[in-house]
Formats: C-alpha cells, structure tokens, sequence
C-alpha cells in the first residue's frame, strides 16, 4: 500500500498552507507567501500525480483505498469519521482539482502583486482548495457537507475579496446565500439519509439502498431530490444560478478556481457520487437532465447578450455544467466526469487569459473597449483561442469536442434519452459557438481601442500554455468508438460506474451525429464572424427596434429571474420583517398592560368620596349576592 | 462537597466585594471567577471518574422535608462549566469599564453567579426555587441601576414577566410537595417517584412550563428578551443570554421531562409548534434589526426555539444536540457580546447604519467576529454545527415537516448574519469607524478563549458529548410513556 498512506497528506497540505499564512502571513514578505502559496498546492498536485500513477499500473483490492483518521462524533450508533476514500473518480476530480489549482495558484502570483490584501488573499485560496478535496476525498457525507460548507465560505470571503466596495460584498453575500437554499436542501437529505440508514458513508449507502428501495420508491425520490437541491445550488444550475454571473466581482483567478477546479463542479460530483440513488429515482434523473438542458439553453441565450468578457464567461459556465447535468441525467456517468475535466482545462484557461487582458486594459471588463489585442498579447490571443475552440467544440482538433459531442451522443442514444433533450443540447452547442466567438473577435480582433497597460510575465504565461495544451490534446484519451477503440478514460470510470445503456440500434448514428454538430459549431463561428467582424450594422441596427431591444435587455439580465425573485421572495419577507419590526407580539402584552391601567382608572372613578355612591354599591352588591344564593 | 464550593465561593466572595472599593473590587470578582472556574473544571473532571462524590444531602429544614440536596449529572456539571467560563470572559471584557459603584456591580454580580450554580446543582424542588429567585433579584438591580435609556420600564417589564412565571412555579412545586406521601418532601427523586394521573399532569406542566418558556424565551413569551439585552449594561445581558437563558431550558430537562412524562406526552407536540412558529418569526425580525444588540437577541430566540423544540422530540440524537448546543450557543453568543461590547466602547454606538470598514481599521477584531458569526451560522468545523446538526436529524426523526420549517432557519440565519456582518466589518469606513482602535489586550483574550472553544468543540466533540451522553439516557429511559 505504500504511497497510499499519504492520501491524508493531499488535503492536509493546502490546508497546512492556510494556517500558515493566516497565522503568519501579515508579517511575511510576499515573495515567501506566493511560494508556500503555491507550494502547497503543487506538493499535494505532485502527490496525487504520483498516487495516480500507482493507481492505474496497480490498482488497489476493488478498486479503492481507504483511510480513516479519526471518529468525529458518535451518537446512538451513528458515528461519521474523518475518512477519505480514493477510488477512480475522486482521483479524476481530486488531479483535476490539485493540478488546475496550482496553475491558478502560479498565475495568481503575478495577477495579485501589489495588492494590499495579498497574504489574506493566498490564504482563502488555500482553505479553498483544502474545502474542495475534503468534499471530493471524503467517504462520508457529513464530511462532505464540511467541504461543501467550507466551499461556501470561501467563495463568500474571495467574491467580496475587495470588499471596500459594497457592490463586492453584496455580490458574496448574494453567492452564499442563493447556494445556501440549495444547502438547506442538502441537509435535509442528509438527515433523512440518517434516518433511513443510520450512517452517511456513502459506500455503506450505495450498497444498501437497492435492497432498502425499489426504484421509483418515494423515500429514494426526496433522497434523491432533496440532494439534486443541493447540487443545483452549488453548480449554478436553474432555478439557482442567478449567483454566479455576480460572482465575478471576485479577483479574476479567484473567477477560475470558482468556475474551473472547485466550487460549481461540486453539483455534479455530487450526483455522479451518489448514482445508485438516482438510478433508484428515475424521476428525479429524468428532472436532472431536463433541467441541465434548460440551464444550458437559458445561460446559451443570455451570454449572446453580455458586454462583460467575465460574464460571459460565468453564463458559459453555466452552460457547461448545464451539459454535465444533461449527461448525468441520461446516466452517462463517465461522459459527465470527463466533461468536467476537459471544461476544467479550458474554462481555467479562458479565465486566465481574461484576466491577463483585464490587468493589460487597467482592469477594464467590457470587451467593446478592448478590441485588436490580437497582435499586442500573441501567447494570450493562441491560448484564448485554443480554449475558445474546446469551448465552441471545434471539431477533431480541440478537446472539447471530444467531451461535449459524447454528451450529446448520449443524449440522443442512451434508453434514458431523448431527441427533445438532444435538440436543447445541439442548440446550446450552436449558441456556445456564436458566443464564445463574438467574445473572441470582439476582444481580440479589429481596431485596437485602448493601449496595454501591463504585459502578462511568465508567471501568467506558462499556466496559460499548459491550460491551452491541455485544451487541445486532452480529449485524445477519449475517441468515439466509431473511430476506433481506445477509451481509457471509460474504462477507468467504468469500474466504478455503469455503462450507458443504449437503445436499441442507435451504436451506428454516432458518426452521423458528429458530423451534423461538428457543422453546427463552424456555422455558429462562421455567424460570429459575419455579424460581429464583418457586418456589425446588422445587429445593431436590429438592437435598436423594439424587439430587439427588449430581448438584448431580456437576455443581457439573464432572463430576469433576479428581478422575479426579487419580486416573489425578497421583498414579501422583508416587507412584513419591516411592519413586524417592533413585534406585534409585544404588542399584545401592552394592551394587558394598558387594560389594567384602564380599569384601574375605571375603579378608582368609584372611589369619589360620595355617601350616596357607596350605599347604593353595597346594595347593588347585596342584591346581587343574594340572587346568587337563593336561586343558583 | 466540591458541589457545594461552585455556589459557597461566588456567594461568599460576592458578599465580601461590597466591603470593597473601586478596581479592587474588580480585581477580587475577577479572581472569584477564575477560582469558581477552576471549581467547575474540577467538577466536570469528578463528574467523569467518581459522580458519586459530587452529591450531597443533609437535611436543612427537617419539618418542611427540605434538604440541601446538591449534585451534578452531565448537564449541570456541563452548564455550571458555562457559568464558570462566562463569568471569567465577561469579567475579562470589561476589565477596563469603569462602573460607578464598582463593588456593588460586582458584588451583585457574584451573587448572581451563586444563584445560577444553585439552580443547577439543586435536587430540591424548595432550594432550586430559592436559587431562581436569587437570580432574578440582582439581575433586577443590575439591569436597573447601570442599564441604558427607558432601564426603568424595561426592567420592570422583565420583573413582572419572570415573576409571573416563578409564582405559578411555586404553585405547581407547593402541588407537587402535597402530594407526595407521608411527611411530604422537596426532593428531585420524590417528585419523580409520583404517580399523578395524566389530567394533573397535563395542568401541572403549564405551572412549570410558563415560568420556564419565559426564561428561554419561547415565542409568544419572548417580548421582553430584546429590550432587556438592549438595555442592560453589556456585561448582564452576557450573563443574561448565556448562562440565564439556560435555566429555562435546564428547567425543563430536570423538572419537566423526567417529573410529568404523562404532561409532556400531551403538550409536548404542541409546544414544539410554538417553538418551530417562534424560530422563523424570531429569525425574519433579525432581519430587519438596526441594533446589534437587538439582532443578536432575536437570532438567541431563534436558536433556543430549536432547542426548545428538539427537547421534546424526545430522540436520543436530538436530545443529545440539545445538551451540547445549550454550552455551545452560551460559548457563541458570548463571542458576540464582547464584539459588541468593544464596539460600543470604542466607538460608542450600536447602530448597524453608521457602522461599517471594521475590517480595514481593527482587523483582529473584525476576524474575530467574523469567526464567531460562523460560529452562530453553524457551518461545520464550529461548534454551532454539532449541535445544530444533531438537533435537526432529531426533529426529522420526530417530524419531517416541522423539520422542514425549522430549516428556514438555517436560510435565514445566513441571511441576517451576512447582512449584519456586510454593513458592519465590510465596505468602507466613515468619519465615525475611521478612528476605531483595535482590540486591547484583554479583550483580545476573551475572545481567544472563545474562538478556541467553538473550533475545539467542532473539531473534537467527543469529550463534551461523553460528559453528557449518560444524562440523554437516563432522560430517554425515564420518559418511555406508556
């Protein structure tokens, strides 16, 4: 077992690294923060690596290692552990998450000089990285939880990082809060997981629950629903999503880790770890998919809109996850997962090289201003356009086509399939198309309108070279089965996973299929080009009817559910917290009170001083007395 | 005997600081607190190897069958540890605040702490009466003589609300004692050992129940909670809310649950829609507060709510989140008094408005309140989730629904905190916070102490929940209605 003994070291490192910086940071040199920064996450990266490699030459008895630290609590037989379990998906996620994380980390170094909050700054993006591999190592779901929870709080404390401004910290607090609906969700599931199986190890469940349910039994639906809330709250996915694309008040890097390595991909792990139940609750897995493919679509519309190279960005984010989902929700484990990983390298990527034009323009976020950088920033114009053609899924020669067109496949062909949730899947793929690329031509292309302030180092380019390799030959671990057979990457997930199950007589559409999205996507780049580079009359002129300008602002606000919530929830609680503020309740005693005063003003009236007054009192008193007496 | 020092030393002390003057006063409570702490420690040391040795009974006024009978279970020796370290932490925020008439605030506020020690080391009906009351009494003084504006009527609203609730006590203690055969007596295992029918029960539990849902406070009896801690100086309402609030709760663990089984099989449901009603409504009012002060005391009523309720879910995973969130919200919501207290003292107010940019001018003390807020929102790794997390797998296994809007509070929580904490240690500074100093060397300590025992607790429950987990099974085993 060796090296597996270590797995407790990956975690334990980032967060070795926060609590120094916390604890020492303000008064260390930056130079020395930046490298236990980066150190500590590059150390745990290098540790997975190697773990990884043993994993796959050797693997461990069924596939898994285990390593239980110590007992956290115990209560009436149920006792989560400081446990973490590595089998072939936490690796994926766990490399994915060490190693795009130390690349931030690197960028990082540079993007942050000069800001005052720079030890503050390494810190939270440690915890963050250390909030993450709990979530992905732990073998229960109370840990878990504690990752998902220190996740949170995190994303709260780097979105408002420069939290002198309101805005920033509104932008936080409104991130953790939307993802804590989900949360609440999430725990409620917990306890009724608790009280179903007595225990949250998630192995231990997967294993009793089939013999514990039937599928379509109406405790694995809340399970499984009460979970998916969670999930949809972290991943941003409707009806939650509406804190992300505020999430880029963040500095930019933070904007990459939140998207790329940590935080929205949490949602998707979460379903794909918990499988079985969702198997369990077709019903549920069939809402997945749906609502991945109307995340997908609604965020594919609203980024069409965005001036802000940032929001577009998080809108594509969205999007993508919206994919994830799509593929979880037809049970296409494996194609989600490796989804996820190739939209890690690009989405990492695009980040990155966003940020590098940012710090370039004076931290200018609106690509309208920018333009022509094509020339100025060589490395960042190839690396952005490398993760631009993965996003956009250009065919053969960029990873994401290989990962998105898997989805799309199965989406058609998969017994949990539909041609309905293909078609929201191929239009979100045209739409991804169009967008990323207006977003290229825009920033990149034509007339060059502000000069460049600050040219990325090395520090800045090298993570983005890797990221744009990556980008580009990732995908090759994973070719169609038309093409030939060579899938490492689903047999590694397969031992772990089922397999799709495909309807009958689709195997041999697959190509067919290729070719017609492989079309789709060079016609979306071809319109980008044609209405944003050539003929950019065209839409403006249709911006400024009517229609046009209502759908541009529709869409620009991300088809308003800020605003409905705003509506629908906000201000009805807020409005009655308001007329409630001094508490009615109180009000209640007072009138006790206040009647008390009353009649003692009432009764002291009697007391006058008048014979005559307190004569007929003591009669009427008598005759009352004795009606009582002879006749009850 | 050991029991009997928790409440000798902070009555005997407190008695003698009124002899004193100005800062030795303040020296010889402080010192009073820390060896009353040292006591309490040893106690719940005792409580784990020899019980035995922690009770004590001799007879006190034989006609009457009263005893002084003291001991400590789990719970008690747990909440006399709280009181223990209250004191000490509120003594040491305040180290530098001068009151006027020093040795008559301390002195009151000793005598305080021996009656809180008494009420929960009493396994006497008569003697924990004597105990509640001489809580209330200097917690009138105190909140009368050094409180802020309107202290008049404020404190009279909150004597006329928990005597209210001690009379009808004493009324139902009196029923109880004449019903208890032969010679009649006081103690905690006669009452027990009573066969009352199911109708006296029912009666008797709300002569006890409303002197002990006013002390928690349980919505609809919680009116005068925001007030008084808006009112009374700083130190007091940190009494009041940690440790005091408490006696409602151990009330009803000690008096209630084991003494009328029958009463809480009848009441206890709809008690809990009171307190599940009272967790939202309390939490929305946090919303919408502008004092600190007033925030933190309808974010106390939300939490007790749950408390409140899972105590009569009567499930051992709930019961035991109860005992050890009781500890846990007195350790947080202290954390956030002493913030509040440095505040005020700094920069003389506790309006959120004209707060803001803390985190620029004093750091420490903004991180130190941000930790503590986590606390109070329950995120894992602070103690606030150990016990928040048990208490609602607790109510879910008695209910779903009632679980389900309870959870709110877990949304609204996030909500008022974030807010609070957005408006006060976030943005920008003003002319009023651009001066703000950070925090002194004592108050740094208190909350050292503070911040170390939430993540403590977190991280490492098992201690704490093995002190109290004897106490959640003989409540369970007592309580098994037929």
């Amino acid at each position: 077992m060796g090296i597996y003994h270590l797995l407790w070291l990956i975690p334990a490192l980032p967060l070795l690294g926060f609590l120094i910086l916390a604890i020492f940071g303000l008064k260390m040199p930056n130079r020395a923060i930046g490298i236990i920064g980066c150190a500590s996450i590059g150390l745990a990266a290098l540790l997975t690596i190697i773990i990884g490699i043993n994993f796959l030459t050797s693997p461990p008895t069924g596939n898994f290692y285990q390593q239980t630290l110590w007992t956290w609590f115990s209560v009436h037989g149920f006792s989560p552990a400081i446990s973490f379990y590595l089998d072939p998906v936490s690796l994926i996620f766990t490399f994915v998450v060490t190693f795009v994380s130390f690349l931030i980390h690197w960028y990082s170094t540079e993007y942050m000089r000069g800001d005052e909050g720079y030890p503050r700054f390494f810190a939270y993006m440690n915890l963050f990285v250390f909030s993450m591999l709990t979530l992905v190592l732990a073998n229960n779901l109370l840990l878990l939880y504690l990752g998902w929870e220190g996740v949170g709080l995190c994303s709260f404390l780097l979105i408002g990082f420069w939290y002198k401004e309101q805005e920033n910290c509104y932008a936080a607090r409104k991130a953790f809060i939307v993802t804590r609906f989900g949360d609440t969700a999430m725990i409620i599931g917990l306890f009724l997981l608790v009280k179903n199986f007595n225990t949250l190890n998630i192995q231990d469940i997967l294993t009793k629950a089939p013999s514990l349910w039937q599928p379509g039994a109406t405790t694995a639906f809340w399970a499984a629903i009460l979970l998916l809330g969670g999930a949809l709250g972290k991943s941003a996915q409707l009806p939650l999503q509406t804190w992300l694309p505020d999430a880029m008040a963040g500095p930019t890097p933070v904007s990459a880790l939140i998207h790329a390595a940590t935080m929205v991909t949490a949602g998707v792990y979460l379903i794909a770890r918990m499988h079985v139940l969702y198997e369990l609750a077709p019903v549920v897995q069939l809402i997945v998919a749906i609502i991945g493919a109307a995340t997908l679509l609604i965020a594919g519309f609203s980024a069409l809109a965005q001036r802000d190279i940032k929001r577009v960005l998080a809108y594509s984010t969205i999007s993508q996850i919206g994919y994830m989902f799509l593929a979880l929700g037809v049970g296409a484990w494996s194609a989600a997962i490796f989804h996820f990983m190739i939209h890690a390298f690009f989405k990492g990527l695009l980040f990155l090289a966003a940020g590098a034009v940012i710090l370039a323009m004076e931290e200018e976020h609106d690509m309208f201003k920018m333009g022509g950088l094509r020339k100025k920033m060589p490395v960042v114009f190839w690396t952005f356009l490398f993760g631009s053609g993965a996003l956009a899924a250009i065919p053969i020669i960029t990873a994401g086509f290989y990962s998105k067109d898997q989805i799309l496949f199965f989406a058609l062909a998969s017994t949990k399939g539909s041609f309905w949730l293909w078609l929201c899947g191929f239009v979100g793929a045209f739409l991804t198309a169009i967008y990323t690329f207006r977003m290229v031509f825009v920033t990149f292309f034509g007339e060059q309108k502000k000069e460049v302030h600050r040219k990325p180092t090395n520090s800045i380019k090298i993570p983005l070279i890797i990221l744009g390799i990556l980008s580009l030959i990732a995908g090759f671990i994973e070719i169609p089965k038309a093409w030939g057979n060579f899938a490492p990457f689903s047999s590694l997930m397969n031992k772990v996973m089922p397999q799709v199950q495909l309807a009958a007589g689709m195997e041999n559409k697959e190509v067919l299929l290729e070719v017609i999205t492989g079309i789709i996507a060079l016609l979306g780049v071809y319109l980008a080009w044609q209405f944003c580079l050539k003929s950019p009359k065209v839409l403006y002129n249709f911006k400024t009817t009517g229609l046009g300008r209502f759908i541009d602002k529709f869409f620009f606000k991300g088809f308003m559910f800020d605003q409905l919530y705003d509506i629908i929830l906000v201000r009805p609680v807020v409005w009655l917290s308001k007329i409630d503020k001094r508490d009615f309740v109180d009000r209640i005693y007072e009138a006790i009170g206040n009647l008390g005063l009353l009649l003692n003003k009432i009764f002291s009236r009697t007391q006058n001083g008048y014979l005559r007054w307190y004569v007929c009192g003591l009669v009427l008193g008598m005759a009352v007395a004795l009606t009582i007496i002879l006749f009850v | 005997m050991i029991t009997v020092l928790l409440i000798l030393v902070p009555l005997v002390t407190g008695l003698i600081t009124f002899l004193l003057k100005g800062k030795t006063a303040r020296a010889w409570a402080f010192i009073s607190a820390i060896v009353t702490l040292v006591i309490s420690i040893g106690c719940a040391l005792t409580y784990q190897s020899n019980p035995a040795s922690l009770t004590i009974d001799v007879p006190w006024i034989t006609q009457l069958g009263a005893n002084f009978h003291f001991g400590l279970d789990g719970i008690a020796s747990v909440m006399c540890l709280l009181t223990g370290i209250s004191y000490v932490v509120t003594f040491l925020s305040c180290w530098k605040h001068e009151f006027k008439k020093e040795q008559q605030f301390y002195g009151l506020m000793l005598l305080m702490q021996a009656g809180l020690m008494g009420v929960f080391a009493s396994f006497d009906a008569l003697l924990f009466y004597v105990f509640w009351e001489l809580v209330i009494i200097p917690a009138y003084f105190l909140c009368s003589i050094w409180g802020g504006k309107r202290r008049i009527e404020v404190t009279f609203k909150f004597f006329v609300y928990t005597f209210f609730g001690s009379l009808l006590m004493l009324v139902g203690i009196m029923y109880l004692y004449f019903q208890t055969p032969g010679t009649h007596s006081f103690s905690w295992e006669a009452f027990k050992s009573l066969h009352l029918s199911s109708g006296q029960q029912s009666g008797l539990f709300w002569l006890f129940f409303i002197a002990f849902a006013i002390k928690m406070p349980l919505f609809p009896f919680h009116t005068w909670q925001p007030d008084t801690y808006e009112t009374a100086p700083t130190p007091v309402t940190m009494i009041l809310s940690a440790v005091m609030v408490k006696m409602g709760l151990f009330g009803v663990i000690r008096w209630i649950l084991p003494v009328l089984p029958a009463g809480v099989a009848f009441w206890g449901h709809f008690v809990m829609i009171l307190a599940v009603i009272g967790i939202v409504y309390a939490s929305c009012l946090a919303i919408v507060q502008t004092d600190l002060k007033r925030l933190f005391a309808y974010s106390s009523i939300a939490h007790m709510g749950l408390m409140c309720a899972v105590v009569f879910s009567e499930t051992e995973v709930g019961m035991q989140g109860v005992l050890i969130q009781m500890f846990n919200h007195g350790i947080i919501i202290l954390g956030l008094w002493v913030v509040v207290e440095a505040i005020e003292q700094k920069l003389g107010t506790r309006d959120i408005r004209e707060l803001g940019g803390l985190a620029i001018k004093s750091p420490k003390l903004a991180i130190a309140f941000l930790l503590v807020c986590l606390g109070n929102i329950a995120l894992p790794l602070t103690s606030g989730f150990v016990g928040e997390f048990m208490m609602f797998a607790g109510l879910l296994q008695y209910s779903v629904w009632m679980m389900v809007v309870a959870g709110l509070a877990i949304i609204l929580v996030a909500i008022y905190i974030l807010r609070m904490l957005q408006k006060v240690i976030f943005g920008n500074f003003n002319e009023l916070t651009e001066k703000i100093v950070d925090l002194k060397v004592y108050e740094w300590l208190a909350l050292a102490v503070i911040v170390g025992l939430i993540f403590a607790i977190g991280i490492y429950p098992k201690p704490m929940l093995d002190i109290l987990h004897h106490t959640t099974q003989s409540l369970l085993a007592m309580n098994m209605v037929p």
